[in-house]
């Protein structure tokens, strides 16, 4: 593509299309807690032990409620906050180790924020935004200023009208579309978008869903997208996985998931989603009360307390991620764990007993 | 059924360093004992409505034309006791952040209590006991501990039921709600949903819901009236106008919803902005991103069809060929 003649070739494939394009393994952070004068100190337990990864140009989404640690997640893997342990190997290479250095990382990743306008400089105009991280790279101005004009055309945006505008100058939906173009001028291979349509009216968000949809194709782009909202990340994603209490719960392919949800908070999430038919409108709310406070989680299944199929095994043992139909589908609930010890799981159709 | 509210003509402008017109021409009904959704993008003027009907727009700022008639009661001409007597006891407001509508330096039950000393002069003891009453009515469990607990407290839904329960203490005739689910959990939001669903029915009071989701005014609201540019372009029953949008923004606004787009397949999308609303409406707000914009939608505002018994339209295409007769 002529496209990058001028700027920055994107990091080269290495591992092929079979080695994922990001792992993430045993992902963990915890913030402490100041306690009062004698309390003992207490711990967020943002993310914990979080695995995953994000095949070659595929959207793994996101979800979960707030304090479930999806942003964390995120935010851990640009290494915004370090993590406390865990491995990043983004193309099969160490992250902050030998192989690849912070910097080698973050441009080969870049992220999308909810507020469009309190991730640009106000003091700067739309064209230097988007140059800032060229001209930090080595390019030249003019070459920068080259890229940055292309990118506001693919992103919808006339750049002789909005190259030297300011952001308080321009709309919600102009100012995400400058994010995303300034995300694209690295040539970054894995864009995490966090939230990035949740502030957008509804038309507007449409036209960036089928603008990211266009860019991903465009620019062999793999997305991690990240999003409250589950219509928008059915819509999007191709595989998703759902955190609760900064663990992942269950992850598989879209339609699985949809389908075939094993764990009672993903049904709960999914049956929490307002209907759009007004014959039929929800009768009873899925869950009483509201998501607890990642301080101090609870014991066992961090879900327990909150559960309606909960039983006191559930408290004791931390449920492990285990397959619900095949290998790609897996949901952390001791009812689809044969002989876990909860009444449920001796139910099991006996093929997935001996499983 | 007879109208609770009634506006006409709604014109407001805020006026300073910019001018907005924020709303050009809301004619709008509320009857007794319905939920009427009012559904709109940031800007469509749906929460300027809501203000105007309480009386909460800044008064040197703001120029409001038209009528506004709460229970016979002309509600721009209200003033001093008679105003405050409406707020509250007529008329009361849930908003969409809980954290800054309640005072954070007084418990839940000295907030409630407090209001209800104020509006009903009853003694310190009766009011706490409908505090603690409220706070059970709207499901806040061990309420009476609660009573005691100041905002900061209460995760983000019990904070939105306390404010619920502050609303409805002095039982209000109709309650205004603001986006009240906007800011919470998808789990918490369908509960609060439900809770506004069953004290609608429980009080029979008349409920305006403000939002900018649809599944949200699907699962809330009886009528709905879909807001553009400081205008209502349709309203009707809400399974009339989700079933069969007639103004090509509703038409569009349902389409570009994610909810029912298969994977791959573009959503459809309304193109460009909302209107900036520096001048009155001369013609369509719409026309600039309609889809099927013809010659005169540019040039005369369009009249406002009933298409079906209740069910208005305010686009020329919904009124035919002689459209410009009726206008």
């Amino acid at each position: 593509m002529d496209r990058n003649a001028a700027s920055l070739p994107q990091l080269e494939d290495l591992g092929g299309a079979a080695q994922p394009l990001l792992r993430v393994e045993h992902l963990t952070k915890h913030f402490p807690v100041a306690g009062g004068l004698l309390a003992k100190r207490r711990t967020v337990r943002a993310v914990d032990d979080v695995t995953f990864a994000v095949g070659k140009g595929e959207t793994l989404g996101i979800v979960g409620e707030s304090g479930c640690g999806k942003s964390t997640t995120a935010r851990v893997l640009m290494q915004l906050a370090p993590p406390d342990s865990g491995e990043i190997l983004f193309d099969g290479m160490l992250v902050g180790g030998r192989d690849m250095s912070i910097a080698e990382f973050r441009r080969g990743v870049q992220m999308v924020f909810q507020d469009s306008y309190a991730s640009l400089n106000p003091r700067l105009t739309v064209e230097q935004s988007i140059t800032f991280g060229l001209k930090a790279q080595g390019i030249s101005g003019a070459a920068a200023r080259k890229v940055a004009r292309d990118l506001l055309s693919k992103v919808g945006l006339r750049p002789e009208i909005f190259a030297e505008r300011y952001p308080h100058e321009i709309s919600g939906g102009q100012r995400q579309r400058v994010n995303i173009a300034r995300a694209l001028a690295l040539s970054p291979r894995l864009v995490i978008l966090d939230e990035a349509v949740s502030a957008l009216d509804k038309s507007v968000e449409a036209q960036v869903l089928n603008l990211l949809v266009d860019l991903k194709t465009e620019f062999g782009l793999t997305y991690l997208f990240i999003s409250h909202d589950l219509n928008v990340v059915r819509y999007m994603s191709d595989r998703v996985m759902v955190m609760y209490l900064g663990e992942v719960v269950e992850y598989g392919p879209v339609e699985s998931l949809w389908a075939r949800a094993a764990h009672p908070y993903t049904r709960a999430l999914l049956s929490a989603m307002p209907s759009i038919d007004p014959d039929r409108r929800t009768q009873t709310a899925p869950l009483a009360g509201d998501p607890p406070n990642p301080i101090d989680p609870p014991s066992g299944c961090r879900f327990h307390p909150r559960c309606p199929h909960a039983e006191p095994v559930c408290a004791q043992t931390k449920p492990p991620l285990f397959a619900v139909e095949d290998e790609a589908h897996r949901a952390a609930c001791l009812m689809i764990v044969p002989g876990s010890g909860h009444s449920a799981s001796a139910r099991l159709p006996s093929a997935m007993r001996d499983a | 059924m007879s109208a609770l509210v009634e506006i006409s003509d709604l014109h407001v402008r805020f006026v300073g360093e910019r001018t907005v017109h924020a709303i050009n021409g809301v004619d709008l009904t509320l009857n007794a004992g319905e939920t009427l959704g009012l559904l709109g993008e940031s800007g469509s003027g749906k929460s300027v409505t809501l203000r105007a009907l309480l009386r909460l727009l800044p008064k040197r700022r703001t120029v409001i034309s038209g009528s506004i008639r709460v229970l016979d009661q002309d509600v721009l001409a209200l003033d001093g006791e008679a105003l405050s007597r409406f707020r509250g006891r007529t008329v009361s407001m849930i908003f969409q952040e809980p954290a800054l509508a309640l005072d954070p330096v007084y418990s839940i039950g000295s907030q409630i209590a407090e209001t209800v000393m104020r509006h009903e002069g009853c003694s310190r003891a009766a009011a706490d006991q409908r505090a603690l009453e409220m706070l059970n009515v709207v499901r806040i469990p061990s309420a009476k501990s609660r009573l005691a607990a100041y905002p900061h407290e209460l995760s983000g839904g019990m904070r939105q039921r306390a404010m619920i329960a502050l609303a409805l203490s002095c039982k209000p005739k109709i309650l205004l709600a603001d986006e009240p689910t906007t800011a919470l959990d998808a789990t918490v939001q369908i509960q609060i949903l439900l809770l506004l669903r069953e004290l609608q029915r429980e009080f029979g009071m008349s409920v305006i819901f403000v939002t900018h989701d649809i599944g949200v005014a699907v699962e809330i609201s009886d009528r709905l009236a879909v807001m553009y540019g400081g205008q209502i372009v349709e309203q009707g029953a809400l399974r009339d106008i989700i079933r069969a949008p007639s103004h090509p923004y509703t038409r569009g606004l349902l389409g570009s919803n994610a909810h029912a787009a298969p994977k791959g397949q573009r959503l459809e999308t309304i193109p460009g902005a909302p209107p900036v609303l520096d001048a009155v409406p001369r013609a369509c707000p719409f026309a600039a991103r309609c889809a099927v914009v013809e010659q005169r939608c540019n040039l005369q505002p369009p009249p406002v069809v009933e298409i079906a018994d209740g069910r208005l339209t305010r686009c020329f295409l919904a009124a035919g060929q002689d459209a410009s007769a009726m206008n």
